[in-house]
């Protein structure tokens, strides 16, 4: 079926049967590959982009269902934690980097709207401050499997303050 | 100003964290199609029927190949003991060729259609008919047939000094001891990937490969064309760890789809694939025995492993490879013993051998220091050697393992520690310190390397080596730019592919050393090239020289990419490795210190701070390469603390084929990390390089376990230590 997608500030038509999955659509239908696949079972994270702000598994969202949103993948991110990466070193390999990225812009927006984590001690103490441990729990989607974590971790504290 | 030591940014920063990095699967084609593998679900035995209609009729479908209808394929070559290039077939299956299956998800099909969605759709349309023949998959279930591994010069059955175990039964303090790790898999981000292109009989294939040349030489046997016909390019690879090094059946499929259907192929394998065609970790069974004085003067070191193999396929693991050159004992017996299992061949995973064997030896040596009532450092340090304890006669070309503890120790406090196990609590917490020893060695292999440097001052290095996150372009930037006197920035490397002069296969931590001496040796021809052309035409800066010489570059060649060079090469390479190897024994060495908080109730256990000391030689990148010893170490946490595949005993399943119930390490789990180098030149490798992939997940796993140990009394011989060996 034909469809229409946001992405990144420009309208994409593309035909894809309904049970294409976002990550799909933008990978094999639209040649956006920044944005990984890692396990297409939301487990990894590597798949992370921006829905309206808001960070999800591209690869458990069905393209047809995102038409009308804001997509921002990491080819649409002008960031100043991407040089934070670079500073920190917090990569290898870069194949989990864009949805490291994607995922600590969106996880940033949560903590500044006062959603609170695992980590977070009081529930009403919104606010509060972004420490290693709330970045670490809130981080924890993203699988990095060659154990950049503790440079994305200080690139995310870097970028918070 | 050098730049050899400077912690610099990685060259491939912008690229990598802007999604312009292109890995395996994202090169496109016109008319570019999608397989995807069907597994066999028996062990093992013959296909009956297979029904493909279903299949076939999805709309997108382009074929469906089964060993009915696929093109003929050339049979694996059979290794040989020095050919790496054979050895690293992944299996010695001939796929699609017959009807017999040899493990529970060998590949029976390959759909390939015009979306990777109507081709996951129609592989699972497909089904198999079996007849069952009779197999063994149990690992432990087959402990009492193991046998002793076969020799190989490569890959040695073990070692032997005076009568250990004499030894043993005399010594005033013994422990006879048994633990076991179980099968791990790599678990790279990136799933296994190729695109495939055929242009009559010239093939291009990007892959997400660690062996670029092997793959070209594999292939171009397989499919019956010449090597030179065969480009493989490797520019990213999103992690590999071992995992990437031997040829499995995903590439090979993809390659013989897209021949099939005359239509470029990509083949990007589903993460449950990637556990059923790519092979892991073997599993083990590991015997440590240590007599010794009470003085912890060591009398007796025996150190055994049951590994696995299997008729089609499975390298030798070397789990002794650290324990027979770590302490001074009077009297020492290694021994490798494998079965053979009906399975998945295991294969090599990082610092294969060392990381399981050192769990073992260096936890045994904790509990020998328990016994005995002493510092498990001391213990160490009282058994420290200055030459190889086997044979007593080879040198080790740098040994700082007494630097390495008296750093460590200084740097994580070690001696505040109050050695009475259970004795430390933190609220709800008992919190418990640990050591261990890292050990890996060192190697080099082959390269051909250009140097290239224009009349512009800019330096070009072209070398087919890998990428897979090492920083290796950066680190051969800095090396250049160091040994012709020019900036970093001016200096460009090309690697990743085929087409470039030989480059090594990244593996055995040999990659950077390996590359470093061609680059320093086309660098060195290079100026005196200039020196010459300056002699002429009278002096000035490079770009002056070259352009009163009125060329537009000159140029220094390392090699020859020709088949006598290559032979060339590897003859020259060969006498001169199993003499070195002979005199020396060269290794990366390092220790952790990890300090771990156990949960008094529920036994969960948090790693709350770890500091490794290492020593890699000369460290080019203190910021690159400090990045990748936390890698190892954190993959170590994962083997110490999670990691297992579970395999199936009756049938040879794995049962946890996905990222979601095989557990690796989040963010959550992994304290910052204290690395420090002691950045001494190894006097025998190229430019004091000792190799830095997989030292540091060596002993990750004992010292954990040492760690818990302490905190509560409990010890853990059997990885991973999850929560419920706690209660
Ligand atoms: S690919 Fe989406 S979470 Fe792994
Ligand atoms: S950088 Fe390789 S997986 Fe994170």
């Amino acid at each position: 079926m034909e469809i229409e997608l946001r992405i990144n500030g420009s309208a994409r038509r593309l035909d894809v049967s309904p049970q294409v999955s976002l990550l799909d659509a933008l990978r094999e239908y639209l040649g956006l590959t920044g944005t990984k696949k890692g396990c297409d079972q939301g487990a990894c994270g590597a798949c992370t982009v921006l829905a309206d702000g808001r960070r999800i598994n591209a690869c458990l969202a069905l393209a047809v269902q995102y038409q009308g949103r804001e997509i921002t993948t990491i080819e649409g991110v002008d960031h100043p934690l991407q040089e934070a990466f670079v500073r920190t070193d917090g990569f290898q390999c870069g194949y989990c980097t864009p949805g490291q990225i994607c995922s600590a812009i969106g996880m940033l927006a949560e903590h500044k709207d006062g959603a609170p984590s695992a980590a977070t001690e009081h529930l009403a103490a919104t606010g509060g401050e972004l420490d290693d441990e709330e970045i670490r729990e809130r981080m924890s989607g993203n699988l990095c499997r060659c154990g950049a974590y503790n440079g994305i971790v200080s690139a995310i504290k870097e970028v918070a303050k | 100003m050098t730049t050899i030591g400077q912690p610099l940014d990685r060259v491939d920063g912008g690229v990598k964290t802007t999604g312009a990095a292109k890995f395996a699967a994202e090169h496109f084609y016109p008319g570019l199609t999608h397989a995807v593998l069907v597994h066999a679900t028996i062990s093992r035995g013959r296909i009956t029927a297979l029904h493909t209609d279903e299949a076939s009729a999805v709309p997108g479908v382009v074929a469906v190949l089964t060993h009915l209808n696929a093109p003929p394929l050339k049979p694996a070559p059979k290794p040989g003991a020095f050919n790496l290039t054979v050895m690293f077939s992944g299996t010695s299956v001939n796929y699609l060729q017959s009807d017999e299956v040899h493990w529970e998800g060998q590949p029976i099909a390959v759909v390939v259609a015009e979306t990777s969605a109507a081709a996951r759709e129609a592989a699972a349309l497909v089904r198999a008919e079996y007849t069952v023949t009779k197999s063994v998959v149990d690992f432990e279930g087959s402990e009492q047939d193991a046998r002793p591994q076969p020799n190989n010069p490569l890959l040695p059955r073990g070692a032997k000094k005076g009568d250990a175990e004499a030894a043993l039964k005399a010594a005033p303090v013994s422990l006879d001891l048994r633990y076991t790790t179980p099968p791990q898999n790599h678990n790279a981000l990136e799933l296994h990937a190729t695109t495939a292109n055929w242009d009559g009989d010239r093939l291009t294939v990007y892959d997400a490969t660690q062996a670029i040349d092997w793959f070209r030489t594999h292939l171009a046997l397989r499919f019956g064309v010449p090597r030179t016909n065969v480009r493989v390019l490797a520019p990213f690879v999103g992690g590999a760890f071992g995992g990437k090094s031997a040829i499995w059946p995903g590439t090979i499929l993809a390659v013989m789809a897209a021949r099939a259907t005359d239509r470029p192929v990509r083949l990007v394998l589903s993460r449950e694939s990637v556990y059923r065609t790519v092979g892991g970790r073997t599993p083990s069974i590991q015997r440590v025995a240590l007599g010794a004085d009470r003085d912890g003067r060591l009398t007796s070191l025996i150190h055994t492993s049951i590994t696995r193999t299997g008729p089609i396929g499975g390298p030798f693991e070397q789990v002794t490879a650290a324990s027979q050159h770590l302490y001074a004992a009077e009297n020492i017996l290694a021994r490798h013993d494998l079965v053979s299992l009906d399975l998945l061949p295991n294969t090599f995973m990082r610092a294969p051998g060392e990381a399981i064997g050192t769990f073992a030896v260096e936890s045994a040596i904790d509990e020998l220091a328990c016994e005995l009532g002493m510092d498990p450092i001391e213990l160490r340090m009282r058994n420290e050697t200055a030459v190889d304890p086997i044979g007593g006669r080879k040198k080790f070309s740098h040994r700082r393992l007494r630097e390495l503890y008296a750093l460590g120790a200084e740097r994580f406090d070690w001696h505040e520690r109050n050695p009475e196990p259970r004795s430390t609590r933190d609220g709800r917490w008992l919190v418990g310190t640990g050591v261990a020893t890292a050990f890996h060695r060192a190697l080099t292999l082959p390269v051909n390397v250009t140097v290239r440097l224009s009349a512009d001052g800019g330096v070009l290095v072209r070398c087919g080596f890998h990428e897979m996150g090492m920083g290796a372009a950066t680190a051969q930037a800095q090396i250049t730019a160091d040994a012709l006197g020019v900036p970093f920035d001016a200096v460009r490397v090309e690697y990743g592919d085929s087409a470039l002069p030989l480059g090594p296969f990244a593996g055995a931590s040999a990659q950077t050393a390996s590359v470093a001496a061609g680059v320093v040796q086309a660098c060195e021809e290079l100026k005196q090239t200039l020196k010459s052309m300056a002699r002429k035409t009278g002096g000035g800066t490079n770009e002056e020289i070259l352009r009163r010489a009125k060329v537009p570059h000159v140029e220094a060649v390392v090699g020859s990419d020709t088949r006598l060079g290559r032979i060339a090469g590897r003859a020259r390479f060969l006498p001169n490795f199993l003499l070195d190897a002979q005199r020396w024994v060269k290794a990366a060495s390092g220790v952790h210190f990890c300090e771990v908080k156990v949960d008094a109730e529920t036994g969960e256990t948090r790693v709350s701070r770890w500091a490794g000391v290492f020593d890699i030689g000369r460290v080019i990148n203190p910021k690159t390469a400090a990045s990748q010893m936390r890698g190892g170490i954190v993959m170590g946490l994962g083997l110490a603390m999670a990691e297992e595949t579970l395999v199936d005993p009756r049938t040879g399943r794995i049962m946890n084929p996905s990222l979601a119930e095989y557990h690796v390490p989040v963010h959550a789990d992994i304290p910052p990390i204290d690395v420090s180098f002691l950045d001494d030149p190894d006097p025998k490798m190229p430019l004091g390089i000792l190799g830095a992939g997989e030292v540091s997940t060596a002993g990750v796993g004992a010292a954990v376990a040492n760690a818990v140990h302490h905190a509560t009394g409990k010890r853990v011989r059997d990885l991973p230590i999850t929560l419920d060996k706690l209660l």
